[in-house]
C-alpha cells in the first residue's frame, strides 16, 4: 500500500516536469512577443520590459532560471499587472475557486451517490427511471448552458437568488454550487448505479440474503463498498474537469476565482500568469489523481494486501 | 421437519413459460440428508432457492405448493420472518466458495454479522461474544490458526479453505436445515473428500437436516439417506439411496447410472511400437509473476519429459494449477517453453517460427475445456468448419459445403443447422462443433483438454463416445487431459499424473490404478468417489480410519 | 453442384450476434429515437446551405432583435439575423467536429491500443505507460494553452480534442484485444495454423468492434461539448464562423432582453447530445455479450 502510494507520487515527478517543459514551450513558442500587442510601445521601452522580464537571455537559460524559480515555489512577476507576481493572483484566487470546487463536489458526490445507489437497487422501475433520465438532463445540459438558464430562472423571473458575486449576498454560492456540481452528480448517479448493479449481482450479495440480513444493511455494507470503486476513481478526473468547468462557472456568476484570473490571463497574452496558472493546476490534478487512485486502492483489500502479507 | 408438497414454480419470460418446478413433494426429518440428483436445468437449485426465498420474482413465480418448515409455511411468512428463518433455521452452501464470499469485507466480519444484525432483537448477541462463537466455530471447521485468520479476508483463503468458512457461516445460527448447493463442485478431488467429511461430521453433532444438491452421484452415494432425482423440474424417482441404486426404478435414473463412466479401456492392450509421435524432453515453463507485484515466479510446467506413441492415448491428471493445460498447450507451442524441447515426428518445433510452424499445425490439433469459450461466437457452423480446411488445401470453395456436411454426419450434427451460430446450440452440441473443427483437417494428433468437464454426465457418455470412435476411425495419437480420475481410466491406455509441474508418477491406466506407487496418486485414487452406496461408505470410512491411524 | 440443390430447401437460418443486437436495440425506443434524431441533424447539416430559410450573413437590421414569428421560427438576433439559420450554420461546425474529431481520435486509440494489446510484453508496458502519463496531463488547460498561444484555428482543435480522447479509445481496445487473445476461439485459430492477418481480421475484431462501436459513440458527444465550452469561452470557433457554443455565448450576453437567443441554441446541443447519448447506451446494452446469453 505503501510502496503503492510512494511509486504514484515518484511517477508523478517526470509528469510535472513534462508539464513545466511543454507548457513553457509553447508559450515561448507563441508567434510575437508578449508585449507586441500592446499598442506602440517604444523600442527602448521594450528592451528595458525584455531586460526585466529576462526575454532576453537565450531559452535555455530561460527555462532553466524558471524551473528552479518554480521548484522554489516562486511563478515570477506578472506581465499584465505590473508590481503584481503571480504567486499573489493564485493566493487570492485560488481560495475562491477551492471554495467553490468543495460545494460542487459536495453536490455531486451527495446527489450522485444516492440517485445512483436508489437506481441500483430497484433497477428497470420508476425508482430507476427518473433519476436517471434526471442524470441523463444533467449529462447533456453543460454547465455554460445551465448557468445561464438558472440565472434567468431563479435569479432574473423567480427572484430567489442572487445572480452574480461571490460572498457579498446570502446565497449567492448556491447557483454556481449547482452549475458546476450537477454535470458530475449525473456522472457519479451513472457510475453508481452500474458499479451498484454490477455489485448486487454477485454471488456474495446472494450469501449475504441467505444470511438473513437486512436489506439496507446488505445494500450498504456489502454492496456499497465495491460499488463505489468506480465512483472514487472518478474523482481524480472529476476534480481536473471541476477546474475546467470553474472557469466558466465563474465567467458567468463575476467570482473572483482563479479561472477567471486564468481566462482573463488568456485574453491579456499575460503569459508568467498562464505559464504559472497551468503549472499550479497541473501539479492539484496530479495530486487529486494520486489521492484518487490511492483511495480506490485502498477500498479493495485484494489490491491492498498484494504489497504485504503472503496469500494462502 | 421440512415438507414440500406439490411445488410449481414456473418462469415467466419473453420467450414463454419454463417449467423449473413441476409438481415436486418431499420430505426431510432432522438428522437426515435428502440429495436432490439432476443434470443441468432439472430444477434442482431453483428448489433450494424457493426454501430460502431467494428467488428472483419475477421471472420466477410459484404456481402452486407449499414448503412448510416445521410446520410454517414459507409462502405465507412475512418478508421479516423469512429474514429470521433465513439467518437462524436455514443456512446454506454455494457452489463457488471463490465468489460466494464478499471480498471487501473480513471473513470474521462476515461471519457474525447475522449475529449481530439479527433481525429478532432478542437473539442479538454482542460483537465480543460473536467474535469467540465465530473463533470456536472456524477451528471446528478446521480452518487453522483461527484467532488469527478471523480477521484475514477472503482471498487470503484457498479455494478448500473458503469453503469451510462457508459452512461455518452457514452453521454459525445453529441451523435445523442446511442446504448444500452442489458444495463440492468447484473444488479438487482430494479436497471434496475433506469437505464432505466435514458435513458429515457437522451434521452428527448438530442434528441437521440436509439438502444436499448434486449432479455427480458418486458422492450422493455416500452422503445421502434419500435421493430425489429430478429431470426438466419433474421428479423422476425418490426413496432410499440403497433403492434408488440397487432397485432403479426409473428409466432416466439408469441412464444417469450407465452414464458413469467405470471400468478401464474396452478393446486389447495397447503395446507402443516405433519411435514416439510426440515428445518434450525437460520441458519447463515458467510464468513471472510481473516485475513490481511482488509474486514470485511459478514454475507451471517443471522438466517434464513425456513421449507419446503412435496410436497411443496418453491420460494426464492432476488438480487444478497443476500444469496439465499449460504442458498441453505448450506441446502444440501455444505456450512457448523456457527450457526443453517438444519433437514433432522427429522434427524439433520448439524454435521453429510461426510461418514454419503452420505446416505442423495441420497435423496437430485441440479440443478445449469450454464449448462456449472455444468457438468464435460471429461464426456460422459453416464457416467455422470451412474455415481451416479451406485454409489448409483440404477442400476447395465448390466441395467446402459438401465437405462440412459429411463432416457434420461425422459428429452428429444435423445438416439443417449448419448456418446458425453456436449460441444457438447446447453444451454438447457446441463441443461437437469444437471435434468437428479438430478432425476437420485430419491431425494425427489431438490435444484434448477436459473435453467433457463442462457437461452433464449423459452428454458427456455421448461426447467420449464420440471422440474414442473417431480416435478410432482416424487412427488419431491422443493427449487427454482432466481432473476426472474416472474419466481417464474408461479412455486412456496410460496415465501420467502431474502435480505442481512436475510427472510424478506414469505408467499403464489399469497398472497404475491397481498399484499405484506415489503416495499422492494413492491419495487421488482413494479420492474417487463411487457411485455405489456400499463400496463409497466403505472407501469413506477406510479414509477416516486411515486418516485416525496417521494422526496418532 | 448437385448436393447444394440436395440440401439448401431444408437450411435453417441462424441468428448471429449483430441480428440479435440489433433487434435489440429496434426494441429500445429511446436509442431508435435517438439514432432518427442523429440521422436527422446531420441530414439537416449537410442540406443547410441548400434548405436553409435565409442567407448566413442576411441582417435585417431595421428588424433587430425579434422574437419567434411566423417568418422567423426562432426569431432574430440583434442584427436581425434568423437564428435558424443561424443554428443550422452553426450545427453544421458542431457536428463536423464532433464527428472528425472523433474519428482521429478513433484512428489514434484503435491502432495504440490493438498494437500494444497484441503485441504485448514489453512493447505493451511501454505504450499503456505513455498513455498513463498523458492521462495525467491536465488537458482541458493545454487545449486552452495551444488555443491561446497559436490563435483560434478550427484544424488545432480537432488535433487537439482527438489527442485527448484517444487515450480512453487505447485503453479500451487494448482491453478488447487483450482478453480477446486470451480467448479459446482465438487459440483455437492458432492451434489451426491459421495466418496472423486472418485471425485479425476474422476473428478478433468483429468480436472487438462492440465496445468500440459503443465508446465511439459516446466520444462523439463529448467531443461536441467540448467544443461549445471552448467556443463559448471565446477559446474555439471564431466569428465569422459559428458553432452552438459561441451562439450560446452570444445568447447569455443578453439573455435577459432576448431569452431565445440563447434557449433556442441551447436546445439544439442538449438535444443533439441527449440523442447521441441515448444512442450510445442502447447500444451498449443491445451489443452487450451479457445480455446476449439469453
Amino acid at each position: 500500500m505503501l510502496r503503492f502510494a510512494l511509486g504514484r507520487i515518484l511517477q508523478a515527478i517526470p509528469v510535472l516536469l513534462a508539464v513545466i517543459t511543454i507548457t513553457f514551450l509553447l508559450v515561448h513558442s507563441a508567434p510575437g512577443g508578449p508585449f507586441s500587442a500592446d499598442k506602440a510601445v517604444p523600442p527602448e521601452v521594450l528592451i528595458a520590459l525584455e531586460a526585466q522580464y529576462k526575454l532576453d537571455l537565450p531559452l535555455w537559460q530561460q527555462y532553466s532560471g524558471y524551473l528552479g524559480d518554480v521548484l522554489r515555489g516562486d511563478f515570477g512577476p506578472s506581465f499584465k499587472y505590473p508590481g503584481r507576481t503571480v504567486n499573489e493572483l493564485i493566493a487570492t484566487g485560488f481560495p475562491v475557486t477551492a471554495e467553490l470546487g468543495i460545494y460542487a463536489m459536495l453536490v455531486a458526490i451527495s446527489i450522485g451517490v444516492i440517485a445512483g445507489v436508489l437506481a441500483a437497487v430497484r433497477p428497470n422501475s420508476i425508482q430507476d427511471y427518473v433519476p436517471m433520465s434526471l442524470a441523463m438532463i444533467g449529462i447533456c445540459m453543460p454547465s455554460f448552458l445551465l448557468g445561464p438558464l438558472l440565472v434567468l430562472f431563479f435569479g432574473i423571473y423567480l427572484e430567489w437568488l442572487p445572480i452574480s458575486g461571490w460572498n457579498n449576498m446570502p446565497g449567492d454560492k448556491i447557483l454556481p454550487a449547482i452549475t458546476l456540481g450537477t454535470g458530475y452528480a449525473a456522472y457519479v448517479a451513472r457510475l453508481t448505479r452500474g458499479g451498484m448493479i454490477e455489485v448486487l449481482s454477485q454471488d456474495y450479495i446472494r450469501t449475504a440474503r441467505a444470511k438473513g440480513l437486512p436489506e439496507f444493511l446488505i445494500v450498504f455494507k456489502h454492496g456499497l463498498r465495491g460499488g463505489l470503486i468506480p465512483v472514487v476513481a472518478f474523482l481524480g478526473p472529476a476534480f481536473a474537469g471541476m477546474l475546467g468547468g470553474s472557469f466558466v462557472v465563474e465567467t458567468i456568476f463575476d467570482i473572483p476565482g482563479l479561472g477567471r484570473f486564468y481566462v482573463q490571463a488568456a485574453f491579456n497574452r499575460d503569459y508568467t500568469m498562464i505559464l504559472g496558472t497551468t503549472v499550479f493546476f497541473a501539479g492539484l490534478i496530479i495530486i487529486f489523481n494520486i489521492i484518487s487512485d490511492i483511495l480506490a486502492m485502498w477500498m479493495n483489500p485484494r489490491l491492498q494486501s498484494k504489497t504485504h502479507g503472503p496469500e494462502k | 421437519m421440512l415438507e414440500v408438497k406439490n411445488l410449481k414454480i414456473y418462469f415467466h419470460t419473453r420467450n414463454g413459460i419454463t417449467k423449473a418446478v413441476d409438481d415436486v413433494s418431499f420430505s426431510l426429518n432432522a438428522g437426515e440428508t435428502l440429495a436432490i440428483v439432476g443434470e443441468s436445468g432439472s430444477g434442482k437449485s431453483v428448489i433450494c432457492h424457493a426454501i430460502m426465498d431467494l428467488l428472483e420474482k419475477p421471472p420466477a413465480r410459484i404456481e402452486s405448493g407449499s414448503i412448510t418448515l416445521g410446520g410454517e409455511n414459507i409462502f405465507d411468512c412475512t418478508k421479516q420472518r423469512m429474514r429470521q428463518l433465513r439467518g437462524n433455521d436455514i443456512g446454506m452452501i454455494f457452489q463457488d466458495p471463490m465468489t460466494s464470499l464478499n471480498p471487501n469485507l473480513t471473513i470474521g466480519e462476515q461471519l457474525i454479522e447475522p449475529l449481530i444484525y439479527h433481525s429478532d432483537p432478542d437473539k442479538r448477541i454482542g460483537r465480543r461474544d460473536s467474535r469467540l462463537r465465530a473463533i470456536g466455530l472456524l477451528s471446528e471447521v478446521g480452518i487453522p490458526d483461527a484467532k488469527n485468520r478471523i480477521d484475514n479476508f477472503p482471498h487470503q483463503f484457498s479455494g478448500g479453505m473458503r469453503q469451510r468458512v462457508m459452512i461455518a457461516m452457514a452453521l454459525i445460527g445453529e441451523p435445523r436445515l442446511l442446504i448444500c448447493d452442489e458444495p463440492t463442485t468447484a473444488l479438487d478431488v482430494t479436497v471434496q473428500t475433506q469437505i464432505l467429511e466435514l458435513i458429515k461430521k457437522l451434521q452428527a453433532k448438530q442434528r441437521v437436516g440436509i439438502i444436499f444438491v448434486s449432479h455427480d452421484l458418486g458422492v450422493v452415494a455416500g452422503i445421502a439417506d434419500k435421493v430425489l432425482v429430478l429431470c426438466d423440474g419433474v421428479a423422476m424417482e425418490s426413496g432410499k439411496t440403497e433403492d434408488i441404486f440397487y432397485k432403479t426404478k426409473s428409466q432416466y435414473t439408469r441412464s444417469l447410472l450407465e452414464a458413469i463412466p467405470s471400468g478401464g479401456k474396452p478393446g486389447k492392450e495397447f503395446v507402443a511400437t516405433g519411435t514416439p509421435l510426440v515428445e518434450t524432453s525437460n520441458l519447463s515453463i515458467i510464468f513471472n509473476g510481473g516485475s513490481g507485484s511482488g509474486e514470485s515466479d511459478v514454475k507451471a510446467v517443471d522438466d517434464i519429459s513425456l513421449q507419446i506413441y503412435p496410436g497411443e492415448i496418453l491420460g494426464l491428471v492432476g488438480e487444478s494449477g497443476s500444469g496439465k493445460s499449460t504442458l498441453g498447450r505448450s506441446i502444440l507451442r501455444l505456450i512457448p517453453p523456457q527450457k526443453g524441447k517438444v519433437i514433432f515426428e522427429g522434427n524439433d518445433l520448439t524454435n521453429l517460427s510461426h510461418s514454419e510452424l503452420i505446416r505442423f499445425r495441420r497435423k496437430m490439433q485441440m479440443i478445449f475445456q469450454d464449448p462456449y469459450a472455444s468457438l468464435n461466437p460471429r461464426m456460422t457452423i459453416y464457416q467455422t468448419l470451412a474455415e481451416p480446411m479451406l485454409h489448409h488445401g483440404m477442400a476447395k470453395q465448390e466441395d467446402a459445403l459438401e465437405k462440412v456436411l459429411q463432416l457434420m454426419d461425422e459428429v452428429g450434427l444435423e445438416h439443417r443447422h449448419i448456418h446458425k451460430y453456436p449460441h444457438e446450440f447446447s453444451g454438447g452440441q457446441r463441443q461437437r462443433i469444437a471435434i468437428g473443427r479438430a478432425i476437420s483437417i485430419k491431425p494425427d494428433f489431438i490435444v484434448a483438454d477436459e473435453p467433457v468437464s463442462a457437461l452433464d454426465v449423459t452428454i458427456q457418455s455421448q461426447i467420449l463416445g464420440l471422440i474414442m470412435n473417431l480416435v478410432e476411425r482416424h487412427k488419431i495419437t491422443m493427449l487427454f487431459i482432466s481432473h476426472d480420475l474416472s474419466v481417464v481410466r474408461s479412455v486412456t491406455d496410460r496415465v501420467a499424473v502431474m502435480k505442481s509441474g512436475r510427472v510424478i508418477e506414469d505408467g499403464k491406466t489399469e497398472q497404475l490404478w491397481q498399484i499405484p506407487q506415489d503416495a499422492y496418486t494413492k491419495e487421488l485414487l482413494k479420492s474417487i468417489p463411487i457411485a455405489d452406496p456400499r463400496s463409497e461408505r466403505r472407501r469413506l470410512l477406510m479414509n477416516r480410519n486411515k486418516k485416525k491411524g496417521s494422526d496418532f | 453442384m448437385n448436393s447444394e440443390k440436395r440440401f439448401i430447401g431444408t437450411f435453417e437460418k441462424g441468428s448471429s450476434l449483430w441480428g440479435d443486437a440489433w433487434v435489440r436495440l429496434s426494441k429500445n425506443k429511446l436509442a431508435l429515437a435517438g439514432l432518427g434524431l442523429v440521422i436527422f441533424f446531420c441530414g439537416v447539416s449537410f442540406l443547410t446551405p441548400w434548405i436553409a430559410p435565409y442567407g448566413y450573413e442576411e441582417q435585417n437590421l431595421v428588424l433587430g432583435a425579434s422574437p419567434p414569428s411566423s417568418q422567423h421560427l426562432m426569431g432574430t438576433d440583434i442584427f436581425g439575423r434568423d437564428l435558424l439559420t443561424r443554428i443550422m450554420y452553426g450545427g453544421r461546425i458542431s457536428l463536423f467536429v464532433g464527428f472528425i474529431a472523433t474519428a482521429v481520435a478513433l484512428v489514434i486509440g484503435i491502432s495504440w491500443g490493438a498494437i500494444a494489446g497484441y503485441l504485448g510484453g514489453r512493447v505493451d508496458a511501454f505504450m499503456m505507460r505513455v498513455v498513463d502519463i498523458l492521462y495525467a496531463l491536465p488537458f482541458m488547460i493545454f487545449i486552452i494553452l495551444l488555443m491561446v498561444v497559436f490563435g483560434r484555428n478550427i484544424l488545432l482543435l480537432f488535433f487537439a480534442i482527438g489527442a485527448v480522447e484517444w487515450l480512453t479509445m487505447a485503453r479500451i481496445v487494448r482491453g478488447q484485444v487483450m482478453s480477446l487473445r486470451k480467448q479459446e476461439f482465438v487459440e483455437s485459430a492458432y492451434a489451426m495454423g491459421l495466418p496472423r492477418h486472418i485471425i485479425i481480421i476474422r476473428h478478433i475484431v468483429p468480436n472487438a468492434l462492440g465496445p468500440i462501436i459503443v465508446y465511439a459513440t459516446l466520444t462523439i458527444p463529448n467531443v461536441m461539448l467540448l467544443e461549445a465550452f471552448l467556443s463559448f469561452l471565446g477559446l474555439g470557433i471564431q466569428p465569422p464562423q459559428s458553432s452552438w457554443g459561441l451562439l450560446i455565448n452570444y445568447g447569455v450576453e443578453t439573455m435577459e432582453e432576448y431569452p431565445w437567443l440563447l434557449i433556442f441554441p441551447g436546445l439544439a446541443l442538449s438535444l443533439t447530445l441527449f440523442a447521441l447519448n441515448f444512442l450510445g447506451d442502447g447500444l451498449r446494452d443491445a451489443l452487450d455479450p451479457r445480455t446476449s446469453i439469453d
